[in-house]
């Protein structure tokens, strides 16, 4: 009988319930609220699912106590690249003092019911697939930067970048959209971030997942859920946040402008475009070449007329792959321990400040070629710089139409929405550059 | 490793930044119109033996409807309201996964079932 309740009692100290009551466990349970609360949001009422859902289920995943699917010591260990204990999954670094510890040191502090220490001097990829959870072996994938470029190349795919070739003025827009960016990193800078972790916060204001995230993974890692779930459900929002901005700047005989049509685009000029696009941005911006090369290659698949198969499976069966992986791998990172901080609340705000701001830069430069062109360019879809693609061209081409029911700002607004990538893409690679190790 | 930074440089970061996207940018469009006039050069001329040959009859004058906003200026509509013409051209593209800009519509008529 003794011999049952001791079995018992060892299955449920050793259970991941207990380590709810353990120390800080609790957090555990209120990440575990979000993760549902985010489930919610993606299932019933359609915030980016294909994304979303992914990054709550791993959200879910990582928070259950003693699952042991993620290790954010072990990935912290790989970013100060110092010496990892796998036995105890503790790293030999003085947060604090920030500085490696010595092997006596960290022995000398370790509990008397310690595990024999079995340290590696500096990990690589090979030992976090070795010894890691499944979801560290996935989010290799984020580190190495491989799935945002990887879905750029089906972004790229499934862009028709016709409408920009034939107007290429909108990329001005989309150039302009990019203010909010700047924007929330002063903002960010101003309410305490480092350099490294501003520039990751201000990029959401480019509107653009995979943008966002290798910026993140590679200037403040730390910061990677809190800027991926606010980036994405921010792109959800849009038909939400930018119809009040697009009406308090703009006048109805504004937004009520009939654009004219677009010229025709040839088939060479596609094809060209993006050769020419990936090698002029590449070598003006060299730290752009992993976002813009795939998203110009994945261009050129749909183009090309030649490799069909290729880029249908680029815009389909990769995409799918690679957001699984992704969206999984993302929401690993939200541990209670580094999600539950004022910090993700800043970022949150932030990330708000940086859509709202990007909308008003498209708007406003939207404005000025309104005025300029004689009343030829409606402002509407100045919004549309953001990149968000299609969901910002849609919104201008609703609120067009809601000004005047014979609109039709689709199109127009589609060339403004693809140069948002290329210029978000542009904003990233300048913030790399300069805050990049 | 903190990297704290000071809101004047922040400033000029931002300010920076911003410039050079739309310095990129601007580089780009220009390309881009090069692009576009040198493709449009190389379009081929009209054939010149075409002078020579018998001139064609030109065709009937067709009663010319309202023309619909965002087609190529020829399209006609045959009782059918601007609003809705739009909506046609824009499912037709969505179920033929064709751009809207690489399809030409003719005209749009409502066919009256009786």
């Amino acid at each position: 009988m003794n011999n049952i309740l001791e079995t018992l009692k060892k299955l449920w100290m050793e259970s991941g319930f207990m380590g709810f009551f353990e120390n800080g466990g609790w957090k555990s349970f209120i990440m575990i609220i979000v993760a549902l609360a985010l489930l919610y949001l993606g299932i019933k009422k359609k915030f980016e699912p294909l994304l979303l859902v992914g990054i709550a289920f791993g959200t879910l995943l990582t928070n259950l106590p003693g699952a042991g699917l993620y290790h954010m010591e072990m990935w912290d260990a790989y970013v100060y690249e110092c010496p990892y204990d796998a036995a105890n999954e503790a790293i030999l670094y003085d947060v604090e003092e920030e500085r490696v510890l010595s092997v006596e040191e960290y022995m000398a502090s370790l509990p008397e019911d310690a595990q024999e220490p079995e340290i590696i001097e500096k990990l690589s990829f090979t030992d976090i697939a070795h010894i890691g959870g499944l979801l560290d072996i996935l989010y290799i994938g984020v580190k190495a930067g491989i799935y945002p470029c990887l879905i750029f190349i089906g972004v790229g795919a499934m862009t028709d970048f016709g409408p920009l070739i034939a107007n290429p003025k909108s990329f001005f827009l989309g150039a302009a959209a990019q203010f909010g960016v700047f924007f929330a990193f002063f903002g960010a800078v101003l309410l305490g971030f480092n350099g490294n972790q501003a520039a990751s916060i201000g990029i959401i204001g480019g509107a653009d997942g995979p943008t966002a995230i290798l910026t993140c993974m590679l200037l403040a890692p730390a910061l990677l859920g809190p800027i991926a779930i606010a980036a994405y459900s921010y792109m959800a929002l849009i038909p939400m946040i930018q119809p009040p901005i697009m009406r308090a700047l703009t006048t109805e005989k504004e937004r009520s402008v009939k654009m004219e049509q677009l010229r025709e685009v040839s088939k060479t000029e596609k094809i060209v475009f993006p050769i020419l696009v990936a090698g002029f941005v590449i070598l003006l911006l060299p730290s752009t070449a992993p976002l813009i090369g795939c998203l110009m290659f994945g261009n050129l698949l749909r183009e090309t007329g030649v490799t069909e198969r290729l880029s249908d499976v680029a815009q389909n069966a990769l995409m799918n792959i690679v957001t699984l992986f992704l969206g999984i791998s993302v929401g690993a990172t939200t541990v209670a321990a580094r999600f539950l901080t004022v910090n993700t609340l800043k970022i949150v705000l932030l990330g708000l400040i940086a859509f709202c701001f990007s909308t008003v830069g498209g708007l406003l430069v939207g404005k000025l070629m309104y005025k300029l062109s004689g009343g030829k360019i409606n402002p509407l879809i100045g919004a549309a710089g953001v990149s968000a693609v299609p969901m910002a061209a849609r919104v201008a081409q609703v609120e067009g139409q809601k000004a005047n029911p014979s609109n039709f700002l689709l199109m127009h607004a589609m060339g403004p929405n693809v140069a948002g990538v290329i210029g978000s893409a542009i904003a990233a690679g300048f913030l790399i550059k300069v805050f990049g190790a | 490793m903190d990297l704290k930074m000071n809101l004047g440089d922040a400033a000029i970061d931002a300010v920076m930044g911003y410039a050079i996207v739309f310095l990129g940018i601007a580089l780009l469009v220009l390309v881009v119109v090069l692009m576009g006039r040198i493709m449009s050069r190389k379009k081929p001329a009209p054939a010149a033996p075409a002078a020579e040959r018998q001139p064609v009859p030109a065709p009937a004058p067709v009663p010319a409807g309202p023309t619909a906003p965002g087609t190529a200026g020829d399209l006609k509509l045959y009782g059918t309201p601007d609003r809705d013409a739009a909506m046609i051209m824009a499912i037709v593209a969505d179920e033929l996964k064709i751009p809207l800009n690489e399809l030409r519509f003719i005209s749009i008529r409502e066919v009256n079932k009786k």
